[in-house]
C-alpha cells in the first residue's frame, strides 16, 4: 500500500508528445501538429495503482506508452528511479525494459498464434537471458502460469492462444508481462474486452499479483467505475491535459473539475431508482486534436464555463448550429438569412466576420441572443459591431488553466481563481 | 410458451395491443462443426411506447435475435417461429415484402454507423433515397426537407445537411444513423449496442435521444446491450439472455431490485458500479452453442444447481405478477413434485 512519504517512482514533469500530420486542416498545405500529450505533470509511487482516466482521443494511450519509450517525448522528463530516461536511447533503454512492463487490451494482438503458450509466455525471458536452457525457460512459464490461474500450468504449456478462452488469453498476457518481475506495469484497459462476468476475476488477480510481487501499476481506462475500485489515485485526462488528478477517493467523493463531475454523472448506473437523479451533461463531443480550443479545452462543452474559459469565433459559429436545431423552421429561415451562409464567415480566435449578413437583423440578432444570455459563449463576446461591409463580433482573452492545488487534489479550472499557464507553454 | 405476456406492473404505457409478438424465434448459423443455435426457440411481446432492454454477454444471441427480426442474416443462417408485426408476419416473408416492411415499419440501429452510410453520398442524398424507395410519390425538396427536420430533431444541424458522413463525428454520425432509422415513421426500431463505440458523456446523450423517440412519437424500442446500466436507466422492462435463451423477463424494477434467476444475479453482482465495494464474478464460461449442455444452459456456472437442471429446460414460472423466470426454483417451472426421491423422474422418462 502507499506511505504518503515514500519517494515517487516515477516522476513525470511538463512532458509533450506531439505527432507531425502532413496536410492538415489548414489552408495553403503546411503541417501540423496533434498534442496528443500536452504539457503533463504527475508522479506515481511505489505500490501503488495510478489511474489514467480519459475517453478515446484524451491521450491516455500515447501518454502510458511515452513513460514506457515506446513513443518518443517531444518535451520534458521522465524520471524513473531519480533518473530521467525521457531522453534515452534504445541502446540505454535494453537494461531497463525487464522493469517496465506493458499490458494490452486486446489479447488476440498480443500473443503471437504461431507460438505454443510456453513460448510465447517465454519470450521475454529469453529476449533478456534471464534463463539459459529450455528447461528452466519452462518451470519458470509454470510456475507464472499457476500464479495467474492457468493451472494445472503442464496442460496449457504446449497449447495455443487460440486453444484458451477470452479471459484465459487475457491471464496469459498478464503472465507474459510479469515473468520479467518488472517493477512498474502499464496495463492498457486490461480488462475492456472481457464479459462482466469473468471482468472482476481478471482485475481481481490484478490486484493479487500486485500485493504479492510489489508491483506499481498505471492503470489506463475510460472506465470510471473501474478506476475507483482499483485505483489509489487518479488523473483526467481531457484531450491531452490532465486536468485534474489526486486521491481516488476525493476525486469521485468532491470533483472540482466540471469535466469529471460531466463523468461521473454520465455514467449509467444499474439501478433504476436512481434513474432521475440530476446529470449535468456536457453538449457535444471531444473535439478534433488537430484544432483544438482554444483556452480551456473542454470550455465549448462544459456547463460551468465563464467569461475567461477561452471563447473564441468558432463557439459562436457552433452555437447558431446548435440553435438550429431547436427553433422552429421559420425562426431557423429568418437567423440565416441575418447571418447569410456560415460558410462565408470570416472565423478567428478573436472575432467573427459576417461579410454576408443583413446588418439591419444581424445586429439585434446577436445583441439580443448576449442580452438574454442564449448561450455561454456571449459570457466571452465584448463587441458586436459593423464595419465596413460585415458584421463583426469580438471575443474578450480566454487563458488556458494551469493545475493548481484545492483541497488535495491538483486542477486545471478557472473556477478556482485564474491561474495562466506559462505562456511559452500555451498555444498562442 | 409464452413469457412476459400478461405483465401490468410494469408501468408501462396504456396500450394493451402488442406492435410486435414474437414466439418461438430460433436464428441458427451453420457451421462446419454442426449447426450453432444462436437463439433458441424464444418468445416475447413489445408494446407501443415501450422499451425493452435485451441484456446479455457475448455470444449469448442478443445480436442474432435482432438480425433474425429484421432477417438480415447471412447467408445459410435459418430463422424458424414467429414474429408479427402488427399483424404482419416477418419469419419467411418474401425479399419485396421485406424491402418494404424495412425502415417503414421496423428499423435497426447499428453499432458502427461509419459502415452503414455511404462515405460516397451526402447525408440529404441517404435520406432522399430511402424516403422516395418507399415513397415514389415525394419529390425530392419534400425528401430533403423531411431529412432536414429528422435530422434536426436528432441535433444535427440544418445546415449540415448536405455534408458527407466523414464530416462527422462519431456521436453525429450515429444520430445521423438514427434520423435516417426514423424518417419514415417506423413502428418498432431494434438499436443494437447503439452506444456501445461511443464514449460514455456521448452516449448518454444519444440514450437521451432514444428515449425522447419513444415518448414522443410512441415508437417500440428494443434496445440490445450488454450494459446493465444503460437498461436501468432507459428501459420499461428487460429480457435477460444467456445462451440463446431468455431466463428472466419482467419490468426493470423487478428484475433489478429482486432478480430471480441465478445467472441474472451474478450478471447483477459482477457488474462494477461506482458503488462496487468487492469483485464477484461468476465461476466458468459460457457453453459452446454447438453442442450445449441439456437442460438449462447455465446449470454447469449454477451455484444453485439441482439434479433436474440437467434433464430439461425450466418452464417460464412467474415468481412475481410479471416477473418470468425459466428456473427450477420457483414454481410453475415444471420442477418434479419435491415428494419424489430425485432420480426416479429420469428413470420413469426412460422407461
Amino acid at each position: 500500500m502507499t506511505t504518503p512519504q515514500a519517494q515517487p517512482l516515477l516522476q513525470v514533469e511538463d512532458l509533450s508528445t506531439f505527432f507531425p500530420v502532413r496536410g492538415g486542416l489548414f489552408g495553403g498545405g503546411g503541417s501540423a501538429v496533434v498534442r496528443a500529450v500536452d504539457n503533463i505533470s504527475f508522479d506515481i509511487r511505489p505500490g501503488e495503482v495510478f489511474g489514467l482516466v480519459g475517453e478515446s482521443g484524451s491521450g491516455k494511450t500515447t501518454l502510458g506508452r511515452t513513460l514506457l519509450k515506446l513513443v518518443d517525448p517531444t518535451a520534458g522528463a521522465i524520471r524513473y528511479k531519480g533518473t530521467d530516461i525521457a531522453g534515452y536511447t534504445e541502446r540505454q533503454m535494453r537494461p531497463l525494459r525487464r522493469e517496465l512492463a506493458l499490458i494490452f487490451q486486446d489479447p488476440n494482438a498480443s500473443l503471437n498464434p504461431a507460438m505454443t503458450i510456453v513460448q510465447g509466455v517465454g519470450h521475454p525471458l529469453r529476449i533478456h537471458g534471464i534463463t539459459s536452457s529450455r528447461a528452466q525457460t519452462r518451470s519458470r512459464v509454470a510456475e507464472m502460469l499457476e500464479r495467474v490461474g492457468l493451472s494445472p500450468a503442464e496442460t496449457f504449456l504446449d497449447k495455443y492462444p487460440e486453444d484458451v478462452s477470452g479471459g484465459q488469453k487475457q491471464r496469459l498476457v498478464i503472465a507474459r508481462a510479469l515473468i520479467t518481475e518488472p517493477a512498474f506495469v502499464v496495463a492498457d484497459e486490461p480488462v475492456a474486452a472481457l464479459d462482466m462476468s469473468v471482468r472482476a476475476r481478471v482485475l481481481q488477480l490484478m490486484l493479487d499479483l500486485q500485493r504479492d510481487l510489489g508491483l506499481t501499476y498505471l492503470f489506463i481506462t475510460h472506465d470510471l467505475a473501474t478506476a475507483r475500485f482499483v485505483c489509489d489515485r487518479i488523473g483526467i485526462l481531457y484531450l491531452g491535459s490532465l486536468v485534474e488528478w489526486g486521491p481516488a477517493r476525493q476525486l469521485f467523493d468532491d470533483p472540482q473539475h466540471p469535466y469529471t463531475r460531466s463523468l461521473l454523472d454520465a455514467i449509467p448506473l444499474p439501478d433504476p431508482r436512481r434513474r432521475h437523479r440530476d446529470k449535468q451533461l456536457p453538449t457535444g463531443e471531444m473535439p478534433d486534436a488537430l484544432n483544438p480550443p482554444a483556452g480551456c479545452r473542454f470550455h465549448p462543452r462544459c456547463p460551468a464555463a465563464f467569461e475567461v474559459c477561452g471563447w473564441e469565433g468558432a463557439d459562436l459559429i457552433d452555437f447558431l448550429e446548435d440553435r438550429w436545431t431547436v427553433v422552429d423552421e421559420p425562426t431557423f429561415e429568418r437567423e440565416l438569412a441575418a447571418t447569410g451562409p456560415l460558410d462565408s464567415a470570416e472565423v478567428a480566435r478573436d472575432e467573427v466576420r459576417f461579410p454576408k449578413a443583413d446588418h439591419g437583423a444581424l445586429v439585434p440578432l446577436l445583441r439580443g441572443l448576449r442580452d438574454e444570455e442564449a448561450g455561454r459563449v456571449f459570457t466571452g463576446v465584448t463587441d458586436v459591431t459593423t464595419d465596413a461591409d460585415a458584421v463583426v463580433v469580438r471575443f474578450g482573452e480566454g487563458p488556458a488553466p494551469a493545475l493548481q492545488p484545492v483541497q488535495s487534489v491538483q486542477v486545471a479550472c478557472h473556477l478556482h481563481g485564474v491561474v495562466e499557464q506559462p505562456s511559452d507553454l500555451s498555444r498562442g | 410458451m409464452t413469457s412476459a405476456v400478461s405483465d401490468t406492473a410494469s408501468g408501462r404505457p396504456p396500450s394493451n395491443v402488442p406492435v410486435l409478438q414474437v414466439r418461438d424465434l430460433s436464428v441458427a448459423y451453420g457451421t462446419p462443426r454442426g449447426s450453432l443455435g444462436a437463439v433458441d426457440r424464444i418468445s416475447f411481446d413489445l408494446y407501443p411506447g415501450e422499451s425493452l432492454g435485451v441484456v446479455g454477454e457475448s455470444g449469448c444471441g442478443k445480436s442474432s435475435m435482432g438480425r433474425g427480426l429484421m432477417q438480415l442474416l447471412p447467408a445459410g443462417a435459418e430463422v424458424s417461429g414467429s414474429a408479427t408485426l402488427a399483424g404482419r408476419e416477418l419469419v419467411g416473408a418474401s425479399d419485396q415484402q421485406l424491402r418494404r416492411l424495412r425502415g417503414e415499419d421496423i428499423a435497426l440501429v447499428f453499432q458502427e454507423p461509419m459502415t452503414r452510410l455511404d462515405p460516397l453520398m451526402k447525408v440529404s442524398a441517404h435520406f432522399v433515397e430511402a424516403i422516395r424507395a418507399h415513397r415514389p410519390g415525394v419529390d425530392k425538396d419534400e425528401a430533403r426537407h423531411m431529412a432536414r427536420e429528422a435530422l434536426a430533431q436528432m441535433g444535427i444541424p440544418r445546415t449540415r445537411a448536405d455534408n458527407y458522413p466523414h464530416e462527422f463525428s462519431g456521436g453525429m454520425r450515429q444520430r445521423i444513423m438514427i434520423a435516417l432509422g426514423i424518417v419514415l415513421k417506423p413502428a418498432v426500431v431494434i438499436a443494437d449496442e447503439p452506444t456501445t463505440a461511443l464514449d460514455v458523456i456521448v452516449e448518454a446523450q444519444i440514450l437521451d435521444l432514444l428515449d425522447r423517440l419513444r415518448a414522443d412519437e410512441r415508437v417500440g424500442l428494443i434496445l440490445i446491450t450488454h450494459n446493465l446500466g444503460i437498461v436501468a436507466e432507459t428501459c420499461d422492462r428487460v429480457a435477460v439472455m444467456y445462451a440463446g435463451h431468455i431466463v428472466e423477463t419482467g419490468s426493470v424494477e423487478q428484475v433489478f431490485n429482486d432478480p430471480k434467476h441465478p445467472y441474472t444475479r451474478g450478471l447483477m453482482a459482477s457488474t462494477i458500479s461506482l458503488e462496487t465495494t468487492a469483485l464477484h464474478s461468476i465461476e466458468g464460461y459460457p457453453p459452446d452453442l454447438v453442442d450445449p449442455p441439456p437442460g438449462c444452459r447455465f446449470h454447469p456456472r449454477c451455484p444453485d444447481a439441482m439434479y433436474q437442471c440437467r434433464e430439461k429446460i425450466p418452464e417460464h414460472a412467474e415468481p412475481n405478477p410479471g416477473q418470468h423466470a425459466s428456473c427450477y426454483l420457483y414454481p410453475g417451472s415444471g420442477q418434479p413434485d419435491p415428494e419424489e426421491p430425485p432420480g426416479t423422474l429420469a428413470a420413469a422418462l426412460h422407461a
